[in-house]
Parts: C-alpha cells; sequence; structure tokens
C-alpha cells in the first residue's frame, strides 16, 4: 500500500473512530438515559429538561412524595436545610418562581439568582454557558427560564449541578407538567384511559406541548387539540404523540368535543399571536369556557389551566367543583418540593 | 461508449442519483482540484438506469456524514494500487454535528456558540431533529443552506 492509500485508508478508520466516539458519547453525555438502562435508579444529581427525562416509575415516586409532603409537611422542615438554590429567570415569571422559592424556603433551603435579564451578567453580553458555570459553583442546584428555545439543555450541558428547566421559550415547561400530572392524579387517579382535550393557544403554549408528550407515556390515553388553524399544535408534537400510538385529533370548536372530555386543559388566546383582528373576533369565543358549554362536559371532568387566566375562563366558572385550577397551583408547590428534595438527594 | 481512464489510488464516488454529482462535484470543490478527476453524468446504470460518477485520483478527506445527506444511495470505491479495497455503501447518518443549521430565529443556537446538532428523525423524510428545539430541517435543506468548502 503506497503513501495515498494508506492516507485513505487512514481516513476511513478516523471516520469509523468518530462514529464509535458518537456511540460512546451519546451513552455518556445523553441528557436522557432511558428508563430502561436506568432502573429504579434515584433522581438525585439528575436534571430535569423535559418530563420524559423521569421514567413513569420515578415521576410515580415524584408524586407518592408529593402527596406525602403535603399530608406531613412539618416533617420535611428541613429537608433542605444548607443547600442552596440558584433561581435564574430571564423571562419575567411570577407563579414558576415564587412557586419555586417557596418550595424551596419550606424545605429550610435558600434560594439566590434573579428576575430578569436586566439584572443579571447576560445584559453585559455574557454567554448563557458562562453564567451557568459560574452560578453553579455557587449553588446546589439550578432552576432556569429563558426564552431561547433548548436554553435548558444546553445549561444541563455545562453545568455542575442539577438544572432545572422552568421554561424554554415556547418549548417546555416540565415542572407545569409535573404539576398537571399530580393535579390529573388527585382528581382522577392515572392518567391512563382518559379523553384530555387541550383549548386555545396551542402553537406557542409550552405547557401544552409538555403534557401533550408526556401524556402519550400512559396507556389508552386519548388527545384532542382545540384551537384555531392559526394556533395548531405544532407537527412535531402531533408526531410524537401519533408514535406513541395515541389517538389524537384536531378541533375548531370546543363545543363540539367538550362532552367527550375527562380533562380540560385551557389555556389563552392571546390576541398579538393572530395575524389580523378580524380572525381574532371570529374566533376569539371558542375558546372562552363558560357556565352554559360547561352543561355538556361531563359531571367528572376537571378543567385545569396553567394560569394566569385572563378572560378565557369566565370567573363564573370558578365556583364549579370541576374547576380545579387553584388547587392546581398548590400541587405545583408540592410537586417542586418533592423535586428539589430528590435531586439534592436529602429525602 | 465512453472510456475513462482507471485511478491507481483515490476514491470513486459512484451510484449517484442523476443530476445530483454537479452538487457533490461543486461541494467537495474539485473543480479546483490540482489532480485527475472524472465527473461523469448520465451513465448507464442496471440497478438505476441513470447514474453519476465522480472518480477522483487522489486520497481526499470526505466528510460521509455530508455525502450520505446529499443521496444516502452512493456507494464509495477506495481504490489501492488501481484494486477496489473497500466499498463504502452510505447512509443517512444518525446524527449531524456543524453541518445542519437550525433555522429556529428562537432557537439556543441563534444565541450562544454551540455547534448545531441534528439528530435523524424520520429516514423516510429524511428529516432531522434540532436537538435543542426539535425543529425539524429536511436533509435536503442542507444543499440550499451550505456554500462548498
Amino acid at each position: 500500500m503506497d503513501q495515498s492509500g494508506r492516507k485513505a485508508r487512514r481516513g476511513q478508520e478516523a471516520y469509523r473512530g468518530v462514529l464509535n466516539l458518537h456511540r460512546v458519547l451519546d451513552v455518556r453525555l445523553s441528557r436522557r438515559p432511558s428508563p430502561a438502562i436506568l432502573g429504579r435508579m434515584s433522581l438525585a444529581g439528575r436534571h430535569l429538561i423535559e418530563p420524559g427525562d423521569f421514567s413513569l416509575e420515578e415521576l410515580d415516586g415524584l408524586f407518592s412524595l408529593a402527596e406525602k409532603i403535603e399530608g406531613e409537611e412539618s416533617r420535611f422542615r428541613e429537608s433542605c436545610r444548607g443547600k442552596l438554590l440558584a433561581a435564574l429567570f430571564f423571562e419575567p415569571s411570577t407563579r414558576t418562581r415564587l412557586s419555586f422559592e417557596a418550595a424551596m424556603l419550606r424545605l429550610g433551603g435558600n434560594c439566590l439568582g434573579f428576575a430578569e435579564a436586566g439584572s443579571s451578567s447576560a445584559a453585559k453580553g455574557e454567554s448563557l454557558a458562562d453564567t451557568i458555570r459560574t452560578v453553579s459553583s455557587y449553588a446546589d442546584a439550578v432552576v432556569m427560564r429563558n426564552p431561547k428555545e433548548g436554553s435548558a439543555l444546553l445549561a444541563s450541558r455545562v453545568s455542575g449541578v442539577p438544572v432545572i428547566n422552568a421554561g424554554d421559550g415556547g418549548h417546555h415547561h416540565p415542572t407545569q407538567t409535573l404539576t398537571d400530572l399530580l393535579t390529573i392524579r388527585r382528581f382522577r387517579g392515572s392518567p391512563g384511559n382518559l379523553t384530555i382535550g387541550f383549548c386555545g393557544d396551542l402553537k406557542f403554549g409550552r405547557t401544552v406541548h409538555s403534557l401533550a408528550k408526556a401524556l402519550s407515556r400512559y396507556p389508552e390515553v386519548r388527545e384532542i387539540f382545540i384551537s384555531p388553524p392559526e394556533l395548531a399544535v405544532p407537527g412535531y408534537i402531533t408526531g410524537a404523540v401519533l408514535e406513541k400510538g395515541v389517538p389524537c385529533r384536531e378541533a375548531e370548536r370546543l363545543e363540539d368535543v367538550i362532552g367527550d372530555l375527562d380533562v380540560l386543559y385551557m389555556t389563552r388566546v392571546q390576541k398579538e399571536r393572530f395575524f389580523n383582528e378580524e380572525d381574532y373576533i371570529r374566533l376569539k369565543d371558542f375558546y372562552i369556557l363558560t357556565k352554559d358549554k360547561m352543561k355538556n362536559a361531563k359531571k367528572t371532568m376537571i378543567v385545569l389551566h396553567p394560569l394566569p387566566r385572563v378572560n378565557e375562563i369566565d370567573a363564573e366558572v370558578d365556583d364549579d367543583p370541576r374547576a380545579v385550577y387553584f388547587s392546581q397551583v398548590k400541587y405545583g408547590m408540592y410537586v417542586r418540593m418533592a423535586l428539589l428534595a430528590s435531586i439534592l438527594g436529602t429525602v | 461508449m465512453l472510456n475513462v481512464d482507471q485511478i491507481k489510488n483515490g476514491i470513486v464516488i459512484d451510484h449517484i442519483k442523476a443530476g445530483q454529482g454537479i452538487r457533490i462535484f461543486n461541494w467537495l470543490g474539485l473543480g479546483r482540484a490540482p489532480y485527475n478527476v472524472a465527473f461523469v453524468v448520465n451513465a448507464f446504470s442496471v440497478r438505476m438506469e441513470r447514474k453519476d460518477i465522480i472518480k477522483i485520483d487522489n486520497t481526499i478527506e470526505i466528510n460521509f456524514d455530508v455525502l450520505g445527506l446529499i443521496d444516502p444511495n452512493i456507494t464509495i470505491n477506495i481504490i489501492e494500487n488501481s484494486v477496489i479495497t473497500e466499498k463504502i455503501k452510505l447512509q443517512l447518518p444518525e446524527r449531524v454535528s456543524g453541518v445542519l443549521v437550525c433555522k429556529n430565529p428562537r432557537c439556543v443556537t441563534s444565541a450562544e456558540k454551540v455547534p448545531h446538532v441534528f439528530i435523524l428523525d424520520d429516514k423516510k423524510r429524511k428529516t432531522y431533529r434540532c436537538e435543542y428545539c426539535d425543529e425539524l430541517c429536511s436533509a435536503a435543506d442542507f444543499l440550499q443552506q451550505s456554500t462548498p468548502p
């Protein structure tokens, strides 16, 4: 073999080497090792970037812990004593940030961080990766909201401590999903064998994206997406749901499907998402839940909403026992307490 | 019948879908090559009826991931001392890094200096999914996005 022949051979070997290295790295660096590989591995030290990061068994354990905390909160008051949570909110958030801070403080831990990008070094042009590397040197866990999609995954790759995604643009919001799943569990048991309807802005609603994917892992679930075509759920979400063998369909009017639902997940339709005002005026009322529309719903149906609510649920619906969105807020705090204690390895 | 001389040591890129050869030729920058290159278009093929072939009389570094994206049916023949010593059948790569570009302006790759990594999502449709934001991208987009090296 002459020089050029050897060079070609070396090129191929190098190429195969790269392929093999990718395989090795995929196993070692993947943020989502399969539940089969993990078995019953503890959640200590793990990141939560999207709901699929935890197996159903692990989610079940987390929800049981949240229920235990709800029942005997005083037992957990010192669980995170001496632990520090960095809450990095590059975007405004009231509910999620306060829920995390309340959860950490109720576990005996402490919080630091910022509530807007303007008060972080991002305003000086620091990269997200550098901010995370720095902050993860101070804190025991990082919870982050950032407008860029995939930012939480990037953060988890450079952080020395567990990262919790508190919303990455319109992409995922896994702790809201934990909240939603725990609420469904508390009122309807396991989500298996339920028909869940998502209504409103399904295009930009990250809570919908995360929950739709998470529910598709449960047996016999059915999903209905109710939205104007302009705000239809993205193809990659329906694709992922269908791939799991979950029957799903789309509808334009809530009235047409409300009688089929076991869970109605409402979201806000924002005027600014429409291309023109005519379409908004034509469509907005289809996505407002009223007492009248509730008459056609099952007596056992529950209504969830990630909040804040503006006008998509009439205030008169609040008194209906099926409206559980304010209970959902409390479950959100308990499930975040369970999550923090689990990833910090303190329970 | 067109005859092209045998090459002694180098690479033959065979079974290129007719009409696609020029893209690969340009991508590899072979128009500027200081060694012999033969570019045959519309050659007869039993399997494909018509195909393009590129014969390179030199050993060069080729990113097979890129070739797989352009045309996964390509065969690479490695020639040593005028003999085919290895045939490599290309396929769509499972994962590509720094090849496809995420077009989602909300993706973190648009703001941070990180390689754009795509995972094969649908082999039939030849679509890839951004590892960060899940934006779908077609393998065919590669040639529209890229400039030759």
